[in-house]
């Protein structure tokens, strides 16, 4: 990541910057004000990348127009372009943008093994900000026909091959070449241009590769991404892809070159930036940290556990689009555990089904909210289940053990995802940014991702990450600035202990210096309670039953300061897995209380 | 602000509609600008590449990728019929030679030498598309294929599965409130596309396919009744492909639900005339919906509220989530100012008198335009 871009009058004082979504384009503009940079005002406007617009620019102009009339100055010039650098008071010194407007960058990867180097292909990708829309690999136990066949059928934006440590296999590597070249596969966005294919293999295998591959597509080569076994290295393929992305894939929707043409630093792919800015995050604070963007088709998750990236995208789990596919992934049983009332089975699918096929629908109803967030705990879940499998040590590495570890079968490709080592939880999405009580996304997040031991919850207040994500990436100290103050929202820090306590004694006990003096709490089984506590640290005390971890060890008590917010502590001992009654009545009983305790939703 | 735009489905007796019929890789269009087409007319045929069979040489001569071409017994571009010999190894002193056979009859089309693996293309496999409606030769895209454009009877509906169909109009019920009941499937309803009412259970659309109906339209369908019909749950409203034996075009929603009466009307008026019927739906950006099309003689296109989207107090809509959904009503205010509902979600509302006089207030997400008067 580079430091401060300089503008022709030095100072940054006027940031403007854009998501051009699939259905909405959100523009920020971030002044710097005496307190630091912080974000003025946002507008939107649709997104116009299909007829009768097929440009773009228009919907980024629509978004812009908004944001001047709010700030009441001028942004865009009689041109019809964004006025960048400023001149005097009229226009920004930095002006870009983020997509995933036509579908955002849909990638096929291959790799010779699919645990290993397919695998590193796959994180990539994924951390590039694409869709993986199939993984190929030498051992994936389908015909070399049937690879074919499936590579001609996809139709990606680009391909991610990679294969073979360096002075490793050549010939598997110059298989999978002959195979993609067989296929002679056409770009999803026309037939004018060749798909480009991004070589990250066997650095031996070049020769083979370029014979296969040189006169049937548009072949780039860098650096292996999997050298050795014990190593990884995805920075060259995922910058190789990203100036694809620019170059070949986003010129051929409607308006980008004009777009290219306007901005301060090349377009990114959305979750690639909000990629970016949970990275900077962590590494400025040295935390680890896990995000999950849940939105209407798709949820992403990020993390990052021990310094390591990780992205996971859950094509089809989300809220509106994806509904019904929660419902058949997790089964009816599991949403309506989160429920707090009896509802008919037929009822509740039609119901599902009816937002599958109308899905800007918004509840009306207290009991239809509660449905939405009860399938949305189970599409969280869902989706960072598929992230822990995903986010793990590397596969294949050589482990020296010693004698006390000849039993353990805990080998290479443990997950990194620790849910007790988890210092931030960042939710973001309508149905958490726009919850209609914070707590609501807090326990949403806690009933879906279960941390452990103590960790500070947030969310973004307006779905900013993106735009933020890619001003990182030229101004890490605005885009940090703007992160803290006006896109995170604090909510506060949930504790829950893990293990259980003997003969029904309390799991822990927890003081905590509150602004009005010092109070100590009990955390019983089954027991969720909220404390408010305003935003700000404050030091606090948890002493553990035996057996019963907290973050220090099981029995361990620990001392650490912990972070208030809209919601304040919420102290959870109701288990890790939460231990839901398995009879209805008692089940409902349990919710009832706790959205009582955290006064959760309106009374009736 | 006195008006939003709201969307809503197309029903109409008086619209102009044209189809894109386009190859997926360049082709021959097989009809001229203007010309009049029906829907089982071929307008372009392409020749996709044959499917490639693949045979690792090497190992199966027992040599390197290296030395194969000089064990061939064909060469690369040569045309070879299944189980044909196009390879032999030497053996030792001329015993133990191994033969490869070609795999298919296909073409050779290269041998790697670095894997050893041949790769075998098989003849190309003709693609042919159709006009699927019946209309004129509006534009001609070279290679590709051509926009057909007709006016007639347009219905779409919200939710459909199935490939494109084509048959004529008949009546499964009069009413558009009541069930379709598998008693109201008769022999002479095979190849029709057959109205039905407020739902049509599994029994009932089973009845449809062995009696060969080629489309149902229904007001609503069990979701789970759907999963049962499918083999699987349906996650993602992206339909068209289903092969289940029938096309069904769903014109309200999932549940039982009375059939909007203008399409009802609008269809009962068609009785005996062909109908081209697609039960593709895809609800994401570039948003395609089922749909029921009848050429008819149009001398002006209708405009209808749903063509410009503008909802404004008078306009009529039907309200498509809980409470009222499926219910009739006409818009009386749209206050620009968010408001609070009871879930405490601030969002723009609208207040709507429904049919029986009653007041309700909703949020403008959860109603879309009808061009229906009350």
């Amino acid at each position: 990541m580079s430091e401060t871009t300089g503008t022709a009058t030095g100072e940054v004082r006027s940031i403007l910057a854009t998501d051009c979504g699939s259905t909405t384009t959100k523009a920020i503009l971030i002044e710097l004000t005496p307190e630091g940079y912080r974000l003025a005002v946002r507008g939107e406007a649709p997104t116009t990348v299909e007829a009768p617009f097929d440009d773009v620019t228009v919907g980024v102009i629509n978004a812009v127009t908004e944001v001047q009339e709010l700030v009441g100055r001028t942004i865009i010039g009689e041109d019809e372009r964004i006025i960048c650098p400023r001149q005097g008071d009229a226009g920004v010194d930095l002006y870009l943008s983020t997509s995933s407007a036509g579908g955002g960058l849909q990638m096929l990867v291959a790799g010779v093994v699919r645990t290993m180097t397919a695998e590193s292909a796959e994180r990539a990708a994924l951390g590039a900000g694409a869709i993986v829309m199939d993984v190929l690999a030498s051992n994936d136990k389908r015909q070399p026909h049937e690879q074919i066949t499936r590579i001609r059928h996809l139709r990606p934006d680009m391909i991610l091959l990679s294969g073979g440590i360096d002075g490793g296999t050549t010939s598997h590597v110059a298989e999978l070449a002959e195979l993609i070249g067989a296929a002679d596969p056409k770009p999803r966005l026309g037939s004018s241009y060749q798909l480009p294919v991004v070589f990250a293999g066997n650095k031996d295998a070049r020769e083979a590769v370029d014979d296969a591959l040189q006169n049937k597509t548009a072949l780039e080569v860098v650096d292996n991404l999997r050298p050795t076994l014990d190593e990884e290295n995805l920075d060259p393929a995922r910058d190789k892809i990203h100036d694809l992305f620019m170059e070949h894939v986003m010129a051929q929707a409607p308006g980008y070159d004009k777009l290219k043409s306007w901005t301060s630093a090349p377009v990114m792919p959305t979750p690639g930036a909000v990629g970016e800015i949970i990275q900077t995050i962590a590494r400025q604070r040295g935390i680890s940290v896990l995000g999950v963007d849940i939105g209407g088709a798709t949820t992403d998750v990020f993390s990052v556990f021990k310094g390591t990236f990780n992205r996971t995208v859950s094509a089809n789990l989300g809220m509106s689009y994806s509904v019904s596919n929660v419902l058949a992934s997790t089964g009816l049983d599991n949403v309506l555990r989160w429920v707090p009332f009896d509802i008919d089975e037929s009822e509740l699918r039609n119901r599902i089904k009816n937002k599958m096929v109308r899905p800007t629908t918004i509840p009306t109803l207290l009991r239809d909210l509660q449905v939405e967030q009860a399938i949305a705990r189970e599409a969280l879940r869902l989706a960072l289940i598929q992230h822990k499998d995903f986010a793990t040590e590397l596969k294949g590495v050589r482990k020296v053990r010693d004698i006390s570890e000849a039993f353990d079968q805990s080998g290479s490709g443990a997950t990194l995802v620790d849910m007790m080592s988890l210092d931030l939880l960042v939710g973001s999405g309508g149905v958490l940014s726009h919850a209609p009580r914070r707590v609501q996304a807090a326990l949403m997040m806690i009933d879906a991702f279960e941390p452990k031991g103590v960790t500070t919850l947030a969310v973004d207040s307006i779905f900013m990450m993106p735009q933020l994500g890619v001003l990182a990436t030229v101004h890490a100290p605005a885009a940090t600035e703007v992160f803290e103050r006006d896109c995170l929202i604090l909510l506060g820090t949930v504790i829950a202990p893990a293990g259980k306590a003997k003969g029904g004694a309390p799991l822990a006990t927890v003081q905590i210096d509150l602004p009005d003096g010092t109070q100590e709490f009990s955390i019983g089984a089954g027991d969720l309670q909220r404390i408010p506590l305003p935003e700000g640290q404050v030091r606090c005390r948890i002493t553990p039953a035996k057996g019963v971890d907290v973050g220090a060890g099981p029995g361990t008590a620990c001392e650490r300061k912990i972070e208030g917010g809209e919601v304040g502590v919420l102290l959870d001992g109701r288990g890790r897995p939460i231990n839901l009654p398995t009879s209805a009545a008692e089940r409902v009983e349990a919710i009832e209380q706790w959205i009582q305790n955290l006064d959760l939703y309106p009374h009736d | 602000m006195g008006h939003a735009y709201t969307p809503g489905l197309k029903v109409s007796a008086a619209a102009e509609y044209t189809r894109s019929r386009m190859l997926p890789i360049p082709g021959e269009v097989l009809v001229r600008d203007g010309e009049a087409v029906q829907p089982d007319t071929v307008v372009a045929r392409a020749l996709l590449p044959g499917n490639v069979v693949t045979s690792n040489l090497a190992k199966q001569l027992g040599v390197a990728a290296a030395d194969v071409h000089a064990l061939l017994l064909v060469k690369e571009g040569d045309e070879v019929t299944a189980d044909q010999a196009i390879a032999r190894s030497k053996g030792i002193f001329g015993i133990g030679k191994q033969t490869v056979r070609a795999p298919s009859t296909a073409i050779l089309e290269s041998i790697s030498k670095v894997s050893g693996q041949a790769i075998f293309r098989q003849a190309p496999i003709p693609v042919d598309v159709k006009a699927y409606i019946a209309g004129k030769v509006t534009e001609v895209v070279p290679e590709f294929g051509v926009e057909v454009t007709d006016r007639g009877t347009m219905v779409q509906g919200i939710f459909g599965i199935g490939p494109e169909v084509c048959g004529p109009v008949m009546i499964g019920t009069d009413d558009p409130t009541r069930p379709l009941l598998p008693a109201d499937i008769k022999a002479e309803h095979a190849g029709a596309v057959l109205l039905g009412g407020s739902i049509a259970s599994i029994e009932t659309i089973r009845k449809a396919i062995e009696t060969g109906v080629a489309a149902l339209v229904i007001g609503g369908i069990d979701a789970a009744e759907l999963k049962e019909l499918l083999g699987f749950d349906l996650g993602v409203a992206i339909t068209g492909n289903e092969t289940v034996g029938i096309t069904l075009v769903v014109t309200e929603g999932f549940g039982e639900l009375a059939m909007a009466r203008k399409t009802h009307q609008l269809l009962t008026s068609s009785v005996g005339e062909t109908a081209s019927v697609s039960g593709a739906t895809q609800i994401r950006a570039g948003v395609m919906r089922p749909e029921v099309l009848i050429p008819g003689d149009v001398a002006e296109i209708e405009q209808t509220a749903v063509d410009t989207g503008q909802l404004t107090v008078g306009s009529t809509v039907r309200i498509i989530r809980d409470p009222h959904f499926g219910s009739l009503a006409k818009v009386t205010e749209l206050p620009p100012e968010p408001r609070m509902l009871d879930t405490e979600s601030a969002v723009r509302i609208l207040t709507v008198a429904l049919p029986d006089g009653q007041q309700a207030t909703l949020p403008r997400a959860n109603v879309e335009l009808v061009d229906e008067s009350l």
